[in-house]
């Protein structure tokens, strides 16, 4: 089995390389998209009127209530129907982005709420506005204290991606199974597969952790 | 017409939260230069008026002027809060931004200074509550004087008419309570018109103008220190200022 | 429609029996993460990251690929419930180990000294309010499941999701199918995360705050 493995990764390795570039790809995409618009649906789930309240905690349930997969399959073959027809890819990043800015508007509304009140009561004393008090003072506190969950975000991202290739967007597992189908060594492919994302996770993980200590700010360390 | 000479005049405040009724009918008057104390035991709306007066609680009925500007009914609030300093008891620190930041940030934002002015404002407000070598620290890497002082820095900075004390001294550590009240003593020699919620009966009698005891939402009694201590017209004030003399100590001459 | 709710049917199948093979693997390794010798924590250790590192359909895949190698017949079916199970595992023996974590210290030795011993300060002790802990991550775990059962797709389980593609290529409306295996789905989720909410308020120890105080 073992030669088998060695084999595969000798003969493929380009192949998996760029399936790898393509799932970072779309993480990244999800994640960055995701992080804008979760935390402006944060904000707004915090501090609009009860209308616009309702509205984002009702798309806010219903994609976090759905499995990614369904919201995927609505995307790209259930949107044809209304003439919007997208690529696999395309409709794999739009699922991403909206499932991903839901989570994070949650977690973001949990670390606007975990700032103490008298943040907000305090920067009105001084005479700045509503807006220059979440600008200026809430918001940079919220997003140090978002970054933690960045990095659980990001890895949820990516490992979700591999459903992308069901409808045959060109990211790491499509590759294996292409590559599976033609040689039948279906679990020594995937067990490289498996390793990978092992990899990827580990060395992600890492880096972002590292990120997580330059951002901090002083003496206000998160627990770990 | 004379001028009007008040800087704060407070007119029947009422204020009620849910079925508690906090302030019944408060009334008086602040002049420049004045340090004013209140006190009285704790859920008497004490803190309730302060925040009243800065509109961050609105009250049900009553009045505030500041000046001869009528707060209660001001279109800008904002304009106004720049014009009231406010010192928390929790401090109320931005922790995301160094001490220096903390004093700056209401000059430029509020005040549109430039950062030029807004940082030798900030620089001399630090100096004078004696905080210039931590400017650069967060306010986690600060101890609780420390921070309030901060606190009082940043208050200062806005160069307010009237500064409001909110048991500044509450949430301290006991040796860290003087190098507040030390600040504090020094604002009031240099006739900083100040209105303070606070236990310290050291520093309110050596200290204030006029002592307000407040009682049930109203103000039982209100006057010169010596008379309170020596002569007060209510049983109540003499009890109260006994228990708290008991607790609190004389204080520091 | 009837067609749909034999695929829900098999989707809370999948959602049960997953849960319960991961709660009988997580108990005893969460267990052992907090009482267990030096080595076996390590070794839970690297189980956990692996389970929790690769993704959902990548396990299932070798476990349905990879087992008939070593002779066990597999089934889509229980391939399934294997891999997720594993996987699910990994994490609800993180969201015990947490739970039990946050209460033991001061607890255990309080127990331990009016001469309780270890079993007793934690089944009398330390369990009752573990379990109040981990209730809320925990029904987090049972959401993930359910969705992630959809995965079962993939290996061609007859679940909700393909259920609702075979009922599409014959009648062609796949907005009208999708939108409402999406509603089942979250009807499944609320109802559960209300049940289980409910289960928690009954549980409420008054004045031990679990939660964070969100305002």
């Amino acid at each position: 089995m073992f030669n088998n493995i060695v084999e595969i990764v000798a003969n493929h390795w380009p192949s998996f390389l760029e399936g790898v570039g393509m799932t970072l790809l779309m993480a990244l995409i999800a994640m960055s998209l995701g992080t804008f618009f979760g935390t402006i649906l944060a904000f707004l789930k915090v501090y609009s009127n009860k209308f616009v309240v309702a509205i984002v905690s009702g798309f806010i349930e219903i994609i976090r209530g759905t499995p990614m997969l369904v919201q995927i399959f609505i995307f790209y073959f259930g949107l044809p129907v209304y003439g919007i027809r997208m690529t696999a890819f395309g409709a794999c990043i739009l699922g991403f982005i909206i499932n991903s800015s839901a989570y994070q508007a949650e977690y973001t509304r949990g670390a606007i709420q975990s700032i103490e009140q008298n943040q907000m009561t305090a920067a009105r004393s001084l005479g700045l506005t509503r807006n220059q008090s979440i600008f200026n003072i809430i918001l940079p506190q919220t997003i140090k204290r978002a970054i933690p969950a960045w990095t659980n975000e990001f890895i949820y991202l990516l490992k979700y991606t591999s459903l992308a290739y069901i409808v045959g967007a060109e990211e790491l597992m499509e590759k294996a199974k292409v590559i599976a189908s033609r040689n039948f060594l279906f679990f020594e492919v995937y067990i490289i597969v498996a390793i990978i994302y092992l990899i990827l996770v580990l060395v992600i993980t890492w880096l972002l952790q590292k990120l997580e200590k330059k951002l901090e700010i002083p003496g206000l360390e998160t627990v770990r | 017409m004379s001028e009007n000479k008040h800087i704060l005049r407070v007119e029947n405040l009422r204020k009620s939260f849910g079925s508690n009724v906090v302030l019944k009918d408060v009334s008086f008057t602040m002049d420049k230069g004045e340090t004013k104390v209140i006190i009285g035991p704790s859920g008497t709306g004490k803190s309730t008026l302060l925040t009243c007066i800065n509109q961050l609680v609105k009250p049900d009925s009553g009045t505030i002027y500041l000046k001869d500007l009528n707060v209660t009914q001001a279109e800008d609030m904002n304009k106004i809060r720049a014009r009231i300093g406010f010192v928390f008891q929790d401090f109320g620190l931005f922790s995301h931004l160094t001490a220096m930041r903390n004093v700056m940030i209401g000059p430029i934002k509020v005040q549109k200074m430039s950062k030029e002015d807004a940082k030798n404002l900030a620089y001399e407000e630090l100096k004078r509550v004696g905080l210039l070598e931590h400017a650069d620290k967060y306010p986690a890497q600060l101890s609780g004087g420390q921070k309030q002082r901060v606190g009082i820095a940043r208050a200062l900075a806005m160069q307010p008419e009237l500064i409001l004390f909110d048991e500044p001294t509450s949430a301290l550590d006991p040796e860290l309570i003087g190098e507040v009240l030390a600040v504090m003593k020094d604002l009031a020699d240099n006739k900083m018109t100040m209105l303070i919620v606070t236990h310290e009966m050291g520093f309110a009698r050596t200290v204030s103008d006029e002592i307000i005891f407040m009682e049930g939402g109203v103000i039982v009694e209100q006057g010169t220190p010596e008379k309170l201590f020596k002569n007060p017209e209510h049983k109540r004030t003499g009890e109260f200022l006994f228990k708290l003399t008991e607790l609190y100590g004389e204080g520091d001459e | 429609m009837p067609l749909l709710l034999k695929g829900t049917w098999v989707t809370i199948e999948i959602t049960f029996l997953t849960l319960a093979l991961g709660m009988l693997i997580a108990v005893p390794i969460s267990f052992g993460q907090v009482y267990g010798p030096k080595w076996g924590k390590a070794l839970i250790g690297v189980y956990e990251k692996i389970f929790r590192s690769i993704p959902g359909i990548v396990i299932l895949f070798l476990i349905y690929y990879g087992l008939p190698r070593a002779g066990i017949n597999m089934s889509p079916f229980l391939a399934t419930i294997i891999g997720l199970g594993l996987r699910s595992g990994a994490y609800q023996s993180q969201i015990f180990r947490g739970a039990i974590l946050s209460i033991d210290s001061t607890q255990m030795r309080a127990s331990r000294s009016i001469g309780m011993s270890k079993m007793q300060g934690f089944r009398n002790v330390i369990f009752p309010q573990a379990f109040r802990v981990a209730l809320p991550p925990w029904a987090n775990e049972f959401t993930i499941v359910l969705k992630d059962s959809s995965f079962a797709y993939a290996l061609g389980v007859t679940e909700l999701l393909r259920q609702g593609r075979y009922i599409i290529s014959t009648t062609y409306e796949p907005m009208l199918i999708f939108l409402t295996i999406a509603a089942i789905y979250f009807i499944i989720t609320i109802t559960l995360n209300k049940s289980l909410q409910a289960l928690e308020t009954k549980l409420t120890i008054p004045g031990f705050d679990i939660r964070e105080k969100i305002k």
